[in-house]
């Protein structure tokens, strides 16, 4: 079996970066974000990147550090208020911008990664999404097709793997990560710990090896957004 | 009655949403006031709350010292699980959303027509959020539940002929409910209908903060 494990993150993107690349990352806000990758991807100054990622990160965590890096020149996302710097630097014509509806983006990477090049769905009719595109009556209803996405490589976080590169996502972590395994041309996974083969349940398999090149054990702050407890009931 | 204590709070809004709920359903609810539903639901009804970045059954927030960073909802918030909850990819989320599984979606607008149009993601020039997961939303649920503040800050109507900023959905609302009222919109099938006035709130009132012409059932008269 090909050793797919990396000493590191520097090591785990080695040969993979260049100028001008479409990268996909996983992640919901911060929770299930590679953090340790995109650490590493701002380190190594690769620049012009499109980014295919749901959110892009508060404006010091996450993939902020690649906008205030001044790395990404277009990011495909569906929600990114969480960001200032985002903002400026879109309203100044500075990044380019595609919205996607949550479901498109995640179904165009699901589709991207399985060999799909479009498919169609009812939402967008009738809105911005849908100008440009074909529009399609099934069945009396109208639907707008939509573009299978891939990337040159994506970038994931897990919880376990093993060394085959089997993944298993922790609860609400997991999001866009199995998709976008799936779309990149070539994997990285970081997880927070790699076990020995025969570890992980083969029936709880998220993510089974095939889809992934590379994994690397990351630190991760795991950072919280927004931080909503409840008080005890004092007895 | 002094002119503040007229119409519906916010909590109030809520818990009248929350008569929408039936025993068995699959909900999502958005952000802001529809988040405040779940505190509403009423006695003898159960339902599953659905959170798109891939969670059925929602908890409560957790305890003090007990957040976990790899559990949130929509809204980024730390939640807890339940017995019964399930964790998924976003793909399978919006498989559930898209595919009709989810049998009531609340959430918020800016805007809302009278032929069933919902605006609620961007303002050109202005606001660059994005529509997350709204779309979606409005395209798969089997019903769509609006709740609002019936006029803007300045006073400029919500409830309109013809939604203005950029569309989430076209012909997607079922029923709006506002501080004001609630109305029938039927997905802009039928006629715009006031089927409640908010306590203390008159028909006339109604009309004078509405833009869009609307029909009066009889017990909104009444």
């Amino acid at each position: 079996m090909a050793d797919k494990v990396s000493k590191d993150a520097v090591e785990a993107l080695a040969g993979r970066l260049f100028d001008g690349m479409t990268i996909m990352a996983g992640g919901f806000g911060l929770c299930g974000i590679p953090e340790t990758l995109i650490a590493a991807i701002r380190a190594s100054g690769v620049k012009d990147l499109t980014v295919v990622s749901n959110n892009c990160g508060v404006d010091d965590f996450g993939l902020g550090v690649l906008l205030a890096g001044g790395q990404i020149r277009k990011m495909i996302s569906s929600y990114v208020g969480e960001n200032k710097l985002f903002a400026e630097l879109y309203l100044s014509g500075k990044l380019e911008l595609e919205f996607n509806p949550q479901g498109t983006l995640a179904e165009r990477i699901r589709a991207g990664g399985a060999g799909i090049p479009a498919f169609f769905t009812k939402t967008g009719v009738g809105t911005l999404v849908a100008e440009g595109k074909e529009v399609r009556e099934f069945d009396g209803e109208l639907y707008v097709m939509e573009r299978g996405l891939t990337a040159d490589l994506s970038i994931v976080k897990a919880w376990r793997a093993d060394q085959a590169g089997n993944l298993v996502y922790r609860m609400t972590a997991r999001n866009f990560n199995p998709m976008m395994a799936t779309a990149g041309k070539a994997c990285v996974a970081e997880v927070e710990k790699i076990v020995e083969a025969g570890t992980l349940n083969p029936d709880s398999i998220h993510t089974p090896g095939i889809f992934v090149d590379r994994i690397v054990e990351g630190v991760h702050e795991k950072r919280i957004e927004q931080r909503t407890v409840r008080k005890r009931e004092i007895a | 009655m002094a002119q503040d204590a007229k119409g519906w709070t916010r909590e109030q809004i809520a818990a009248r949403a929350a008569l929408e709920l039936r025993d068995g359903f699959y909900v999502n609810l958005g952000i802001g006031i529809p988040t405040l539903v779940a505190n509403y639901i009423p006695t003898g009804v159960s339902v599953t709350l659905q959170s798109e970045n891939g969670m059925l059954g929602m908890g409560p927030f957790p305890y003090e010292g007990e957040e976990d960073a790899d559990l949130i909802n929509a809204g980024k918030q730390t939640i807890t699980a339940l017995p019964s909850s399930s964790y998924f990819s976003s793909a399978d989320s919006f498989a559930m959303i898209r595919g009709g599984h989810i049998d009531l979606s609340i959430l918020g607008a800016m805007q809302v027509a009278a032929n069933g149009d919902l605006a609620n993601w961007m303002v050109p020039g202005k606001m660059v959020k994005g529509m997350g997961g709204a779309m979606d939303l409005v395209a798969g649920v089997k019903r769509v539940v609006v709740v609002m503040e019936h006029t803007e800050k300045t006073g400029a109507p919500k409830l309109l002929k013809a939604c203005t900023l950029p569309l989430t959905g076209q012909g997607v609302v079922d029923l709006v409910i506002t501080d004001l009222g609630v109305f029938d919109v039927g997905r802009g099938k039928k006629p715009l209908t006031l089927l409640e006035c908010a306590t203390g709130v008159t028909v006339d009132e109604i009309r004078a903060k509405t833009e869009a012409e609307f029909q009066i059932a009889e017990k909104a008269a009444a």
